[in-house]
Protein backbone atom coordinates (compact mmCIF):
# COMPACT_ATOMS: atom_id res chain seq x y z
CA UNK A 1 0.00 0.00 0.00
CA UNK A 2 2.35 2.71 -1.19
CA UNK A 3 0.19 4.65 -3.66
CA UNK A 4 -0.91 8.24 -3.34
CA UNK A 5 -4.49 7.33 -2.33
CA UNK A 6 -3.60 5.65 0.98
CA UNK A 7 -1.01 8.32 1.87
CA UNK A 8 -3.44 11.15 1.16
CA UNK A 9 -6.29 9.44 3.00
CA UNK A 10 -4.03 8.65 5.97
CA UNK A 11 -2.69 12.22 6.23
CA UNK A 12 -6.17 13.73 5.74
CA UNK A 13 -7.85 11.48 8.33
CA UNK A 14 -5.09 12.07 10.86
CA UNK A 15 -5.03 15.83 10.23
CA UNK A 16 -8.80 16.38 10.44
CA UNK A 17 -9.32 14.13 13.47
CA UNK A 18 -6.36 15.65 15.32
CA UNK A 19 -7.47 19.17 14.39
CA UNK A 20 -10.83 18.68 16.11
CA UNK A 21 -9.19 17.17 19.22
CA UNK A 22 -6.55 19.91 19.45
CA UNK A 23 -9.23 22.62 19.12
CA UNK A 24 -11.10 21.09 22.08
CA UNK A 25 -7.94 20.87 24.21
CA UNK A 26 -6.93 24.40 23.18
CA UNK A 27 -10.25 25.80 24.49
CA UNK A 28 -9.56 24.48 28.00
CA UNK A 29 -5.87 25.46 28.06
CA UNK A 30 -6.85 28.95 26.88
CA UNK A 31 -9.52 29.20 29.59
CA UNK A 32 -6.93 28.24 32.24
CA UNK A 33 -4.37 30.67 30.83
CA UNK A 34 -6.75 33.61 30.59
CA UNK A 35 -8.61 33.01 33.86
CA UNK A 36 -5.76 31.94 36.13
CA UNK A 37 -2.36 32.41 34.49
CA UNK A 38 -0.30 30.90 31.72
CA UNK A 39 2.12 29.13 34.06
CA UNK A 40 -0.29 26.40 35.30
CA UNK A 41 -1.91 26.25 31.85
CA UNK A 42 1.35 25.53 30.05
CA UNK A 43 2.79 23.36 32.86
CA UNK A 44 -0.29 21.11 32.79
CA UNK A 45 -0.25 20.92 29.00
CA UNK A 46 3.50 20.17 28.88
CA UNK A 47 3.20 17.40 31.52
CA UNK A 48 0.34 15.82 29.57
CA UNK A 49 2.35 15.93 26.32
CA UNK A 50 5.31 14.33 28.14
CA UNK A 51 3.02 11.58 29.49
CA UNK A 52 1.61 10.97 26.00
CA UNK A 53 5.14 10.83 24.54
CA UNK A 54 6.08 8.24 27.18
CA UNK A 55 3.01 6.16 26.25
CA UNK A 56 4.00 6.23 22.57
CA UNK A 57 7.64 5.36 23.33
CA UNK A 58 6.63 2.45 25.57
CA UNK A 59 3.83 0.94 23.49
CA UNK A 60 4.79 2.05 19.96
CA UNK A 61 7.66 -0.44 19.44
CA UNK A 62 5.44 -3.31 20.67
CA UNK A 63 3.27 -2.90 17.56
CA UNK A 64 6.19 -4.03 15.38
CA UNK A 65 6.00 -7.43 17.10
CA UNK A 66 2.40 -8.05 16.01
CA UNK A 67 1.91 -9.90 12.67
CA UNK A 68 0.55 -7.49 10.03
CA UNK A 69 -2.71 -9.37 9.33
CA UNK A 70 -3.49 -9.54 13.05
CA UNK A 71 -2.63 -5.83 13.39
CA UNK A 72 -4.85 -4.92 10.42
CA UNK A 73 -7.74 -6.92 11.88
CA UNK A 74 -7.42 -5.53 15.43
CA UNK A 75 -6.91 -1.95 14.25
CA UNK A 76 -9.76 -2.37 11.78
CA UNK A 77 -12.15 -3.53 14.51
CA UNK A 78 -11.12 -0.66 16.82
CA UNK A 79 -11.52 1.83 13.97
CA UNK A 80 -15.01 0.52 13.19
CA UNK A 81 -16.02 1.06 16.84
CA UNK A 82 -14.28 4.44 17.09
CA UNK A 83 -15.38 5.70 13.67
CA UNK A 84 -19.01 4.63 14.07
CA UNK A 85 -19.14 6.41 17.43
CA UNK A 86 -17.99 9.66 15.77
CA UNK A 87 -20.27 9.13 12.81
CA UNK A 88 -23.32 8.40 14.98
CA UNK A 89 -22.84 11.61 16.95
CA UNK A 90 -22.21 13.65 13.79
CA UNK A 91 -25.38 12.24 12.19
CA UNK A 92 -27.45 13.00 15.30
CA UNK A 93 -26.01 16.53 15.51
CA UNK A 94 -26.61 17.18 11.82
CA UNK A 95 -30.22 16.04 12.22
CA UNK A 96 -30.71 18.23 15.32
CA UNK A 97 -31.31 15.27 17.64
CA UNK A 98 -28.43 16.40 19.89
CA UNK A 99 -26.96 19.90 20.07
CA UNK A 100 -23.81 20.99 18.28
CA UNK A 101 -20.66 21.38 20.35
CA UNK A 102 -20.00 25.02 21.13
CA UNK A 103 -16.41 26.02 21.97
CA UNK A 104 -17.58 29.38 23.40
CA UNK A 105 -19.86 27.53 25.85
CA UNK A 106 -17.10 25.08 26.77
CA UNK A 107 -14.78 28.04 27.36
CA UNK A 108 -17.37 29.80 29.55
CA UNK A 109 -18.03 26.62 31.56
CA UNK A 110 -14.32 26.12 32.23
CA UNK A 111 -13.79 29.81 33.04
CA UNK A 112 -16.68 29.77 35.53
CA UNK A 113 -15.32 26.63 37.20
CA UNK A 114 -11.86 28.18 37.53
CA UNK A 115 -13.30 31.41 38.95
CA UNK A 116 -15.12 29.42 41.63
CA UNK A 117 -11.76 27.93 42.63
CA UNK A 118 -9.95 31.29 42.59
CA UNK A 119 -9.85 31.65 46.39
CA UNK A 120 -8.67 28.09 46.95
CA UNK A 121 -5.02 28.03 48.03
CA UNK A 122 -4.52 25.16 45.57
CA UNK A 123 -5.99 27.23 42.70
CA UNK A 124 -2.82 27.08 40.59
CA UNK A 125 -2.57 23.33 41.11
CA UNK A 126 -6.24 22.81 40.18
CA UNK A 127 -5.82 25.00 37.10
CA UNK A 128 -2.78 22.97 36.02
CA UNK A 129 -4.76 19.75 36.57
CA UNK A 130 -7.58 21.07 34.36
CA UNK A 131 -5.09 21.85 31.61
CA UNK A 132 -3.33 18.50 32.09
CA UNK A 133 -6.59 16.53 31.87
CA UNK A 134 -7.79 18.35 28.75
CA UNK A 135 -4.55 17.79 26.85
CA UNK A 136 -4.17 14.22 28.11
CA UNK A 137 -7.71 13.10 27.24
CA UNK A 138 -7.81 14.72 23.81
CA UNK A 139 -4.19 13.64 23.25
CA UNK A 140 -5.00 9.98 23.94
CA UNK A 141 -7.48 10.14 21.08
CA UNK A 142 -4.88 11.76 18.80
CA UNK A 143 -2.33 9.05 19.67
CA UNK A 144 -4.89 6.33 18.94
CA UNK A 145 -5.86 7.95 15.64
CA UNK A 146 -2.22 8.27 14.53
CA UNK A 147 -1.44 4.67 15.45
CA UNK A 148 -4.70 3.31 14.04
CA UNK A 149 -4.66 5.02 10.65
CA UNK A 150 -0.91 4.65 10.28
CA UNK A 151 0.21 1.37 11.81
CA UNK A 152 -1.79 -1.13 9.78
CA UNK A 153 0.07 -0.19 6.59
CA UNK A 154 3.33 1.20 7.92
CA UNK A 155 2.26 4.82 7.50
CA UNK A 156 2.63 6.02 11.06
CA UNK A 157 5.07 8.67 9.83
CA UNK A 158 2.48 10.21 7.47
CA UNK A 159 -0.24 9.95 10.13
CA UNK A 160 2.10 11.65 12.61
CA UNK A 161 2.77 14.42 10.10
CA UNK A 162 -0.98 15.00 9.74
CA UNK A 163 -1.40 15.26 13.52
CA UNK A 164 1.61 17.54 13.87
CA UNK A 165 0.29 19.82 11.12
CA UNK A 166 -3.06 20.02 12.92
CA UNK A 167 -1.33 20.88 16.21
CA UNK A 168 0.80 23.60 14.60
CA UNK A 169 -2.15 25.08 12.70
CA UNK A 170 -4.39 25.26 15.79
CA UNK A 171 -1.57 26.84 17.82
CA UNK A 172 -0.90 29.44 15.10
CA UNK A 173 -4.60 30.33 14.74
CA UNK A 174 -5.02 30.28 18.52
CA UNK A 175 -2.07 32.60 19.09
CA UNK A 176 -3.39 34.94 16.42
CA UNK A 177 -7.01 35.18 17.61
CA UNK A 178 -6.40 34.48 21.32
CA UNK A 179 -9.92 33.17 21.85
CA UNK A 180 -11.80 29.86 21.49
CA UNK A 181 -11.91 28.64 17.90
CA UNK A 182 -15.70 28.69 17.79
CA UNK A 183 -15.89 29.24 14.03
CA UNK A 184 -14.25 25.93 13.23
CA UNK A 185 -17.00 23.78 11.64
CA UNK A 186 -16.44 21.00 14.17
CA UNK A 187 -19.47 18.89 13.29
CA UNK A 188 -18.70 18.92 9.58
CA UNK A 189 -15.12 17.90 10.35
CA UNK A 190 -16.29 15.19 12.74
CA UNK A 191 -18.72 13.93 10.09
CA UNK A 192 -15.90 13.59 7.54
CA UNK A 193 -13.56 12.01 10.12
CA UNK A 194 -16.25 9.55 11.21
CA UNK A 195 -16.76 8.56 7.57
CA UNK A 196 -13.02 8.15 7.00
CA UNK A 197 -12.33 6.17 10.17
CA UNK A 198 -15.29 3.84 9.59
CA UNK A 199 -14.14 3.34 5.99
CA UNK A 200 -10.60 2.53 7.13
CA UNK A 201 -12.07 0.15 9.72
CA UNK A 202 -14.17 -1.80 7.21
CA UNK A 203 -11.32 -1.86 4.66
CA UNK A 204 -8.68 -3.14 7.08
CA UNK A 205 -10.94 -5.60 8.90
CA UNK A 206 -11.77 -7.00 5.46
CA UNK A 207 -8.08 -7.19 4.58
CA UNK A 208 -7.38 -8.80 7.95
CA UNK A 209 -9.94 -11.47 7.03
CA UNK A 210 -8.11 -12.03 3.74
CA UNK A 211 -10.35 -10.01 1.38
CA UNK A 212 -8.73 -8.73 -1.81
CA UNK A 213 -10.80 -5.63 -2.46
CA UNK A 214 -11.51 -4.90 -6.13
CA UNK A 215 -9.32 -1.98 -7.23
CA UNK A 216 -7.03 -2.55 -4.21
CA UNK A 217 -6.51 0.77 -2.39
CA UNK A 218 -9.13 2.54 -4.53
CA UNK A 219 -11.77 0.38 -2.84
CA UNK A 220 -11.24 2.62 0.20
CA UNK A 221 -12.74 5.53 -1.77
CA UNK A 222 -15.70 3.39 -2.86
CA UNK A 223 -16.33 2.27 0.75
CA UNK A 224 -16.10 5.92 1.85
CA UNK A 225 -18.64 6.96 -0.81
CA UNK A 226 -21.10 4.20 0.14
CA UNK A 227 -20.91 5.06 3.87
CA UNK A 228 -21.21 8.78 3.07
CA UNK A 229 -24.33 8.30 0.92
CA UNK A 230 -25.92 6.07 3.57
CA UNK A 231 -25.07 8.52 6.37
CA UNK A 232 -26.52 11.50 4.52
CA UNK A 233 -29.63 9.43 3.81
CA UNK A 234 -29.95 8.69 7.55
CA UNK A 235 -29.61 12.44 8.33
CA UNK A 236 -32.27 13.25 5.76
CA UNK A 237 -34.59 10.57 7.13
CA UNK A 238 -34.06 11.77 10.73
CA UNK A 239 -34.78 15.37 9.73
CA UNK A 240 -38.02 14.27 8.10
CA UNK A 241 -39.06 12.11 11.01
CA UNK A 242 -37.80 14.56 13.64
CA UNK A 243 -38.45 18.03 12.23
CA UNK A 244 -38.11 20.06 15.44
CA UNK A 245 -34.39 20.38 16.12
CA UNK A 246 -33.71 19.33 19.70
CA UNK A 247 -32.16 21.76 22.11
CA UNK A 248 -30.15 18.97 23.66
CA UNK A 249 -26.96 19.28 25.66
CA UNK A 250 -23.80 19.23 23.59
CA UNK A 251 -21.59 16.31 24.42
CA UNK B 1 -2.72 5.75 39.51
CA UNK B 2 -5.46 8.34 39.00
CA UNK B 3 -3.83 9.34 35.71
CA UNK B 4 -3.78 5.72 34.53
CA UNK B 5 -7.45 5.33 35.49
CA UNK B 6 -8.25 8.56 33.66
CA UNK B 7 -6.53 7.27 30.51
CA UNK B 8 -8.21 3.86 30.77
CA UNK B 9 -11.65 5.46 31.20
CA UNK B 10 -10.98 7.66 28.19
CA UNK B 11 -9.86 4.65 26.15
CA UNK B 12 -13.08 2.77 26.92
CA UNK B 13 -15.16 5.90 26.23
CA UNK B 14 -13.45 6.28 22.86
CA UNK B 15 -15.03 3.07 21.61
CA UNK B 16 -18.23 2.82 23.60
CA UNK B 17 -20.79 5.61 23.51
CA UNK B 18 -24.01 3.88 22.61
CA UNK B 19 -23.39 0.46 24.23
CA UNK B 20 -25.77 -1.31 21.85
CA UNK B 21 -23.95 0.04 18.81
CA UNK B 22 -20.59 -1.22 20.09
CA UNK B 23 -22.05 -4.60 21.12
CA UNK B 24 -23.86 -5.12 17.80
CA UNK B 25 -20.74 -4.12 15.86
CA UNK B 26 -18.66 -6.64 17.81
CA UNK B 27 -21.27 -9.38 17.27
CA UNK B 28 -21.36 -8.56 13.53
CA UNK B 29 -17.54 -8.75 13.29
CA UNK B 30 -17.50 -12.03 15.26
CA UNK B 31 -20.18 -13.59 13.03
CA UNK B 32 -18.48 -12.48 9.80
CA UNK B 33 -15.08 -13.69 11.06
CA UNK B 34 -16.56 -17.06 12.06
CA UNK B 35 -18.27 -17.38 8.67
CA UNK B 36 -15.01 -16.65 6.82
CA UNK B 37 -12.75 -18.80 8.99
CA UNK B 38 -15.07 -21.72 9.78
CA UNK B 39 -17.63 -21.84 6.97
CA UNK B 40 -15.25 -20.88 4.12
CA UNK B 41 -17.25 -17.78 3.21
CA UNK B 42 -15.19 -15.85 0.61
CA UNK B 43 -13.38 -13.02 2.50
CA UNK B 44 -14.57 -10.40 0.02
CA UNK B 45 -18.20 -11.38 0.69
CA UNK B 46 -17.34 -11.15 4.39
CA UNK B 47 -15.99 -7.63 3.87
CA UNK B 48 -19.13 -6.58 1.99
CA UNK B 49 -21.37 -8.08 4.71
CA UNK B 50 -19.34 -6.10 7.24
CA UNK B 51 -19.97 -2.89 5.32
CA UNK B 52 -23.71 -3.51 4.98
CA UNK B 53 -23.97 -4.65 8.61
CA UNK B 54 -22.22 -1.54 9.92
CA UNK B 55 -24.63 0.69 8.01
CA UNK B 56 -27.62 -1.26 9.36
CA UNK B 57 -26.29 -0.92 12.92
CA UNK B 58 -25.75 2.81 12.42
CA UNK B 59 -29.31 3.22 11.14
CA UNK B 60 -30.68 1.25 14.11
CA UNK B 61 -28.66 3.35 16.59
CA UNK B 62 -29.84 6.62 15.00
CA UNK B 63 -33.44 5.38 15.04
CA UNK B 64 -33.20 4.51 18.73
CA UNK B 65 -31.57 7.86 19.58
CA UNK B 66 -34.37 9.67 17.75
CA UNK B 67 -36.95 7.67 19.68
CA UNK B 68 -35.32 8.56 23.01
CA UNK B 69 -35.10 12.27 22.16
CA UNK B 70 -38.75 12.46 21.10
Amino acid sequence: MHGLTPILSTVTASFLASFVEVVEAFTIVLAVGVTRSWRPALTGAALALAFLAALVLIFGPLLALVPITVLQFVVGVLLILFGMRWLRRAILRSAGVIALRDEEKAFSRETAALQRQADDRRADYLAAVASFKAVLLEGVEVVFIVIAVGAAHGQTFYAGLGALAAFVLVMLIGLAVHRPLARVPENALKFVVGLMLTSFGVFWTGEGLGAEWPGADLALLAIFAIIAVASFAIVRWLRGAYPAAAEGVAR
Amino acid sequence: MTVVRLVLNELVGMFVDDGSLALLALILIALVTAAVKLLALPPLIGGLLLLIGCLAILLDSARRARGKAR
